[in-house]
């Protein structure tokens, strides 16, 4: 009896009955789960479909006029007559490019300054206000940026490019040609609509994207390794400069790119404040510049088939840069340690 | 004796000394360092007047300030080097650079706001600016005529229009991307992550040639929320999707746990878990959309009629009124757009702000009407398990006897 008791259920006890099938795991069986998968699924398609025919109908008008000069002299053509088939995206991209690298440049220190501050300055409820200012002003309009920065910024920052182009015009990019700065009655207006005046309203404009997106990640640097390097003498910018800026370098790149992606394809703001010229204008500080939005902003409405084809393969072209830049972006945060916790 | 008295000499030797110690302070911010704040900031001002007025053939405003501010670093590590380590002086320098671009960044992001609204004022303050539109108003007639209501009644439509696309389309797929998973939706990801990289006025030219000239529908108010649709569409999918993935697993597990098949799971445990911050995606996504204006500057057109109808003719939002009333360049014209402007500014706000209260909230925390509720529910459901005959549950049984002793507290903290 004791033995009997001790072993539950003996196989060879067991009534042939008992020796049921292997149960199905699967979940697939009720109706209602099948509906809810197949719904998601095709909103899912639906979607994809959106997306993918976008892109495709893209690339498909872009390639007709792409394929019309030749995609060698579509990217070294500076002028956009596509009437003629004389259009190219030399100018107008590099004028993209030019005007983001200017944002960055200028956004970049700003938004890890104003990151570091909050997260390691700043307390309490002032720290809980610039978090918010922030997040709030990267959902600020961009025709609001373009309105600032054609009625106040532009003339308040003439000086300023007066000022280096008189200083350091000897480096070719702050050259203004036509600009003579011994001549107090001369106009300022060779130094305003320039990649200059555009580059500081897009800086503007996606410092607070850089801010918060490297703010959330030095916010998480570990707090073990924070204390252990006060703990080991640090002072503040000791700390700073080994856990949290090592720590966080992934999202200072993500947040860099991140901006660089919404400069590059920014159009109100820099379409309400340069005259566009179709020639690489190298010169920041000078009057005109272009870039591939603003192109597209100006020349849509007079355009026939072909020169519409034309935009599209402008669009497409900055459209891939976008891509190239966001996708490294988010490959450097994914790799990086920034998000990890620490072992300790 | 002899081996202890040396002890206690020692103790006592040691603990005055200990007390007479001053007290550390911990705080970060001494009068030592405000002084050397002032003191460089006067020398560095001094310095700058000196540099400008007499030495060298320096001038211009942003010129002085670039100037005084090296020469306040300089100034201020000069003193702060007087008596302490590197290290510190570092670490000092460092504050102080990091405080002034915050500053700057600040100021500057006020500047935006507060420049802008001022600007608005004059044409917002009058009543008619919400109810007319700018058919009556030349640009010399003053503020007391036209407004901006057939670019507000836009703006509806438009978002109205593109919400209607992006919210079930956008939910369900994000729904899809991280509770039904499979091969698909990995691809399906990275194309939606791909596509928020796609330039708004891209998107805008795409519907303008596919659904004004191609399809024939011309400009109108649909064809802008289908731009804006397109343009929003990745952004409240990703942002979905983060929102979807984060909710605790061990939630869907108890509720599978219990036999619920999936879309009862993901309907009454995961949805609502995750309802506030579904709701901050989808307003962050109608804030993007409500701002964006090259996409209805391609496929809108411009109008300044009051046009109801969204499916035929021009229309025109808020944001693209702004920006056609300013590049006009007439002085009535662009204090409207200024008004249109700070206008969109205060909606956008708005929307913010309802994001900020409802994001604020994580999952599991309710509101004390919805705990009552929830309370209140449970009861029902005790009252449901413990009835010996079969209890066929009524909405309107009167359930709060049993909540009445145990308090607000919900009955299944009482168990």
């Amino acid at each position: 009896m004791a033995a009997s008791t001790a072993v539950i259920g003996p196989p060879e006890g067991r009534p042939p009955s008992d020796l049921r099938q292997r149960r199905r795991v699967r979940s697939s069986g009720s109706l209602g789960d099948r509906l809810f998968r197949s719904g998601a699924r095709t909103s899912g398609l639906l979607v994809l479909a959106i997306m993918t025919s976008v892109g495709l109908f893209l690339l498909l008008r872009g390639y007709q006029a792409l394929s019309a000069v030749g995609p060698l002299k579509f990217i070294t053509t500076q002028a956009w007559d596509p009437d003629i088939h004389n259009f190219g995206i030399a100018a107008v991209l590099l004028g993209s490019v030019f005007i983001a690298i200017v944002a960055i440049v200028v956004a970049v220190p700003l938004a890890l300054g104003t990151a570091l501050f909050i997260t390691e300055i700043a307390r309490g409820w002032l720290q809980r206000t610039l978090i918010s200012l922030v997040d709030l002003m990267a959902a600020v309009p961009s025709v609001v940026y373009g309105l600032w920065g054609l009625f106040f910024l532009q003339n308040n920052v003439v000086g300023l490019a007066k000022w280096i182009s008189t200083w350091l015009g000897w480096i070719p990019i702050f050259t203004v040609t036509g600009a003579d700065p011994s001549n107090p009655l001369a106009s300022d207006s060779v130094y305003t609509a320039s990649t200059f005046v555009a580059g500081l309203t897009v800086a503007l404009m996606v410092a607070p994207i850089a801010c918060s997106i490297m703010r959330e990640v030095f916010a998480q640097a570990p707090i073990g390794e924070r204390e252990g390097a006060y703990a080991l003498g640090a002072t503040r910018w000791g700390m700073i400069s080994t856990v949290v800026l090592a720590f966080g370098r992934g999202g200072i790149i993500g947040g860099t790119m991140l901006g660089l992606g919404r400069a590059l394809g920014e159009t109100i703001a820099v379409y309400m404040i340069i005259s566009p010229v179709f020639t690489i204008q190298p010169h920041l500080l000078q009057a005109g510049a272009n870039s591939v939005s603003a192109l597209i902003a100006l020349r849509y409405g007079d355009s026939d088939a072909f020169g519409l084809s034309a935009l599209m393969a402008a669009g497409l072209a900055l459209f891939v840069l976008t891509l190239i830049v966001n996708f490294t972006a988010s490959i450097v945060v994914s790799r990086s340690r920034s998000g990890a916790q620490s072992e300790v | 004796m002899a081996v202890t008295s040396p002890r206690t000499v020692l103790k006592s030797d040691e603990q005055p000394a200990t007390a007479a110690r001053p007290r550390r302070v911990t705080g970060s911010l001494t009068g030592r360092d405000v002084a050397d704040v002032v003191g460089a900031l006067v020398s560095a001002l001094c310095l700058a007047v000196l540099l400008f007025g007499r030495l060298a053939p320096l001038s211009g405003g942003f010129g002085f300030v670039v100037v005084a501010y090296a020469l306040f670093l300089v100034a201020y590590a000069l003193l702060a080097s007087i008596d302490r380590p590197r290290n510190a002086v570092k670490d000092k320098v460092a504050t102080v650079v990091m405080f002034s671009l915050a500053v700057v960044l600040f100021v500057a992001l006020v500047l935006v706001i507060v420049y802008v609204v001022a600007r608005g004022v004059p044409a917002a303050r009058h009543l008619n600016f919400y109810t007319q539109d700018l058919s009556q108003a030349g640009p010399l007639d003053p503020l007391t005529i036209g407004g901006a209501a057939h670019a507000m009644l836009g703006t509806v439509w438009m978002l109205g229009i593109a919400l209607v696309i992006t919210v079930p389309l956008g939910l369900s797929c994000a729904v899809y991307l991280s509770q039904v998973g499979g091969p698909g939706s990995r691809v399906l990801r990275t194309i939606v992550e791909a596509m928020t990289a796609l330039p708004s006025i891209v998107a805008g030219l795409f519907i303008y040639a596919m659904w004004v000239l191609i399809l024939g529908f011309g400009y109108s108010g649909l064809g802008a929320g289908l731009a804006l649709a397109v343009d929003m569409l990745p952004i409240i999918i990703r942002a979905a999707d983060v929102v979807l993935r984060v909710v605790p697993g061990n939630l869907k597990e108890a509720s599978e746990a219990l036999g619920a098949p999936r879309w009862r799971t993901v309907w009454h445990v995961v949805l609502p878990t995750a309802r506030s911050g579904l709701m901050t995606a989808v307003i962050l996504g109608a804030a993007r959309g409500i701002g964006e204006t090259s996409p209805v500057l391609l496929t809108a057109g411009y109008t300044q009629y009051l046009n109801a109808n969204p499916l035929r003719g021009p229309m025109v939002s808020l944001p693209l009124l702004a920006f056609h009333l300013v590049n006009s360049s007439q002085g009535g014209y662009i204090d409207r757009g200024f008004a249109a402007a700070a206008l969109l500014l205060v909606l956008v706000l708005v929307m913010f702000a309802v994001a900020r209260v409802l994001g604020g909230r994580g999952p599991g925390h309710v509101t004390r009407g919805q705990a009552r509720r929830l309370a209140r529910r449970s009861a029902h459901d005790v009252l449901r398990f413990t009835s010996p005959t079969r209890f066929t549950p009524t909405r309107n049984v009167p359930v709060d006897d049993l909540l009445s002793f145990g308090g607000p507290t919900p009955p299944e903290g009482n168990s």
